[in-house]
């Protein structure tokens, strides 16, 4: 789906429950209060959600299926249509935009969620577990080493300063964030009613790199840019972009992927490096994005999630108020 | 030379066969160009007349007796195990002071096989590892280069490629408890155990805030009997922290008024005599083990079993 398909999809909800100091509160806890809020929002029932897709990782907890668990605050009975993705909830939304595209007419309302509690392990060492087992992860290496090599390359290279690149990441939160999504006619009715405009999906891509950091230019972010031409950040300004930069060296090489000149305003809800409810942080970009389209505060707006090793793996949204050709 | 005890008995004396320095044989330009190649780290064969590869070579085939060629094509390095025997209790002459095996081994592109000690790894018993089969792939390894004198030994031995990589990594986790979690272990350390009732009037164990049917939150927490009914079990032979016994029963028991399994350990009875059905009771705790950072109810033993100890319980 590119951009220059007309638009079909909106976001017409957004919440998120985050703890930046942790919470004893348990993952379908914060799921639930993400989720109702969406739902009372939107004024409409679990009941007429058409599919449900989410996002967590389970390691963040240490126990197997804990996203299955999740699912006890949907009201899973009867069986509804679910997915999940073990990536950030950004990959989730994704899911649900592609499901709604393919849709029959008439049946499109879909929820995206993500959550995790990293606060109850250490999230380097969990991270690290997602790193090849054969060549990087006996070495010890983890997902801030590996930050602080891409740091060190973007300095170098002169796209950063060895003050940001110094700078302390974002400290994890625990936290749950959700999204709805629907088509026409539920979009336009969900929006008036809460006097909002519907946020538009006019582009939505992701492209991933090469795994091992030492097989890339840690310099530049090229999936970042090649997700971002694809969704067609480029096609109109940009007025507001979310960006999922854990480190200040990686928000200026996300500027640069993206091609943010002085003109758009980055992060404006400060970013991960504010709140990072880890595996809903991405989701939570899209939603904050969408929550400035839909306020009539920005006209066109871009989201970005990430996720892997040095910003391997990147996915780019466009949101717009009046996308040109309309919805249907 | 010989030593003569005292006193009346056999005569024996220690006898040595040596040449002082050691025995120089000459190699011949075949042998002699295999260690030389080998001293240098590398395998070569020499070719056959009939095309075969020699490996290690020889001077002539040992089909037929032909000269060979003046071709020596590398081989292996890896190889793959032909026959093979376990050498539980080395003695002082062999290369390895622990168990390990000698095999044959058809270096790829050889047609003949070597003769080698194979190293089997060092957690190795005096029974064979079950991967020592024909057909194992396994590579020389070669002592270092400052140590090659240009000999067979330069192989200090084979050993089996790598097809595993250990992975002995954990993740500490400080985990808190919700407050419906809270409230459950809580009364298990005074010997109770609660429920929540749903609006549906479904009773969960443990209690839980929300209906995972519906989504809508529960009524409030209900306590529920010690009793109930093994619904399903599976037998563990992999020992766990809280069964270090093997084998053990772990099992879902249906508390008498509860509408979902608990997942328990099974005790107090034979492993084989485990049966869907069963009538079961929680066996807690003595008190003073009892803690809320975990559950109090050690685990469920058939109910006639929990009987006999049920005065015990009732004295906390």
């Amino acid at each position: 789906m590119s951009a220059a398909n007309p638009a079909h999809v909106a976001v017409v909800a957004y919440a998120a429950d985050v703890h930046p100091g942790g919470t004893a509160a348990a993952e379908p806890a914060l799921v639930h209060r993400a989720v109702t809020a969406v739902l009372g929002q939107a004024g409409i029932d679990r009941s007429d959600i058409g599919f449900t897709c989410s996002g967590s990782f389970d390691y963040l907890a240490g126990a197997p299926f804990s996203f299955v668990g999740a699912l006890d605050s949907l009201g899973a009975w009867p069986p509804i249509s679910e997915s999940h993705v073990e990536m950030d909830a950004a990959w989730a939304l994704y899911e649900a935009w592609l499901h709604l595209l393919g849709a029959e007419e008439g049946s499109g309302i879909a929820l995206a969620y993500g959550f995790g509690k990293p606060t109850q392990g250490s999230l380097p060492d969990i991270l690290a577990r997602t790193l090849d087992p054969y060549y990087l992860a006996p070495l010890g290496v983890d997902a801030d080493d590996l930050a602080a090599l891409q740091a060190r390359a973007a300095v170098d290279a002169g796209v950063c300063t060895e003050e940001a690149a110094g700078a302390a990441g974002a400290p994890p939160a625990d936290g749950a964030a959700a999204v709805l999504l629907a088509t026409e006619p539920a979009a336009s009715r969900i929006a008036r009613a809460r006097g909002v405009r519907p946020a538009w999906i006019t582009g939505l891509e992701h492209r991933i790199d090469m795994h091992s950091p030492a097989c890339r230019d840690l310099a530049r972010c090229a999936s970042a840019e090649q997700a971002a031409a694809a969704a067609g950040v480029d096609k109109g300004p940009v007025h507001v972009a979310e960006l999922h930069a854990r480190h200040l060296h990686e928000e200026a090489l996300l500027r640069a992927a993206l091609g943010l000149g002085p003109e758009t305003e980055v992060n404006p809800s400060g970013g991960p490096l504010a709140a990072d409810p880890v595996m809903a942080t991405g989701l939570v970009r899209i939603g904050e994005a969408a929550r400035r389209v839909a306020d009539g505060t920005a006209d066109r707006a871009a989201a970005h999630a990430a996720q892997g090793p040095c910003l391997q793996h990147n996915l780019v949204a466009v949101l717009e108020a009046a996308p040109e050709g309309g919805p249907r | 030379m010989p030593t003569d005890p005292p006193g009346p008995g056999p005569l024996v004396g220690a006898h040595t066969v040596a040449f002082p320095g050691g025995y120089t044989r000459s190699t011949g330009p075949v042998i002699g160009r295999f260690l030389t190649e080998l001293r240098d780290g590398r395998l070569v064969g020499v070719r056959a007349a009939s095309g075969r590869v020699l490996f290690p070579p020889t001077e002539y085939d040992p089909r037929d007796g032909s000269p060979v060629t003046g071709d020596f094509p590398e081989v292996g390095p890896a190889g793959t195990v032909q026959a093979r025997c376990w050498v539980a209790d080395p003695r002082p002459a062999h290369p390895f002071d622990r168990p390990f095996a000698w095999a044959t081994v058809l270096l790829d592109g050889a047609d003949t096989a070597l003769l080698h000690a194979l190293d089997m790894g060092e957690g190795a018993g005096t029974d064979p590892p079950r991967s020592l089969r024909a057909g194992l792939r396994v590579r020389p390894r070669l002592r270092p280069e400052a140590e090659r004198t240009g000999a067979i030994t330069d192989i200090a031995c084979l050993r089996p490629e790598v097809t595993g990589v250990r992975d002995t990594g954990r993740l500490d986790y400080t985990v808190r408890a919700d407050a419906a979690l809270t409230r459950y272990l809580e009364a298990q350390t005074e010997g109770r155990i609660l429920g929540s009732r749903a609006r549906s009037g479904a009773v969960y164990v443990p209690p839980r805030d929300v209906d995972p049917a519906d989504g809508t939150p529960v009524t409030g927490d209900v306590e529920l009997p010690p009793t109930g009914t093994l619904t399903t079990f599976s037998v563990n032979h992999v020992p766990d922290p809280r069964a270090p016994q093997v084998p053990f029963v772990t099992g879902y028991v249906r508390l008498d008024g509860a509408d979902v399994d608990l997942l328990a350990l099974v005790s107090g009875v034979d492993p084989g005599r485990v049966r869907p059905g069963m009538r079961v009771r929680a066996e807690w705790l003595p008190p003073g083990e009892r803690s809320r950072a975990r559950p109090s109810i050690r685990w469920f033993v058939p109910e006639e079993g929990a009987e006999e100890q049920a005065g015990e319980a009732e004295g906390r």
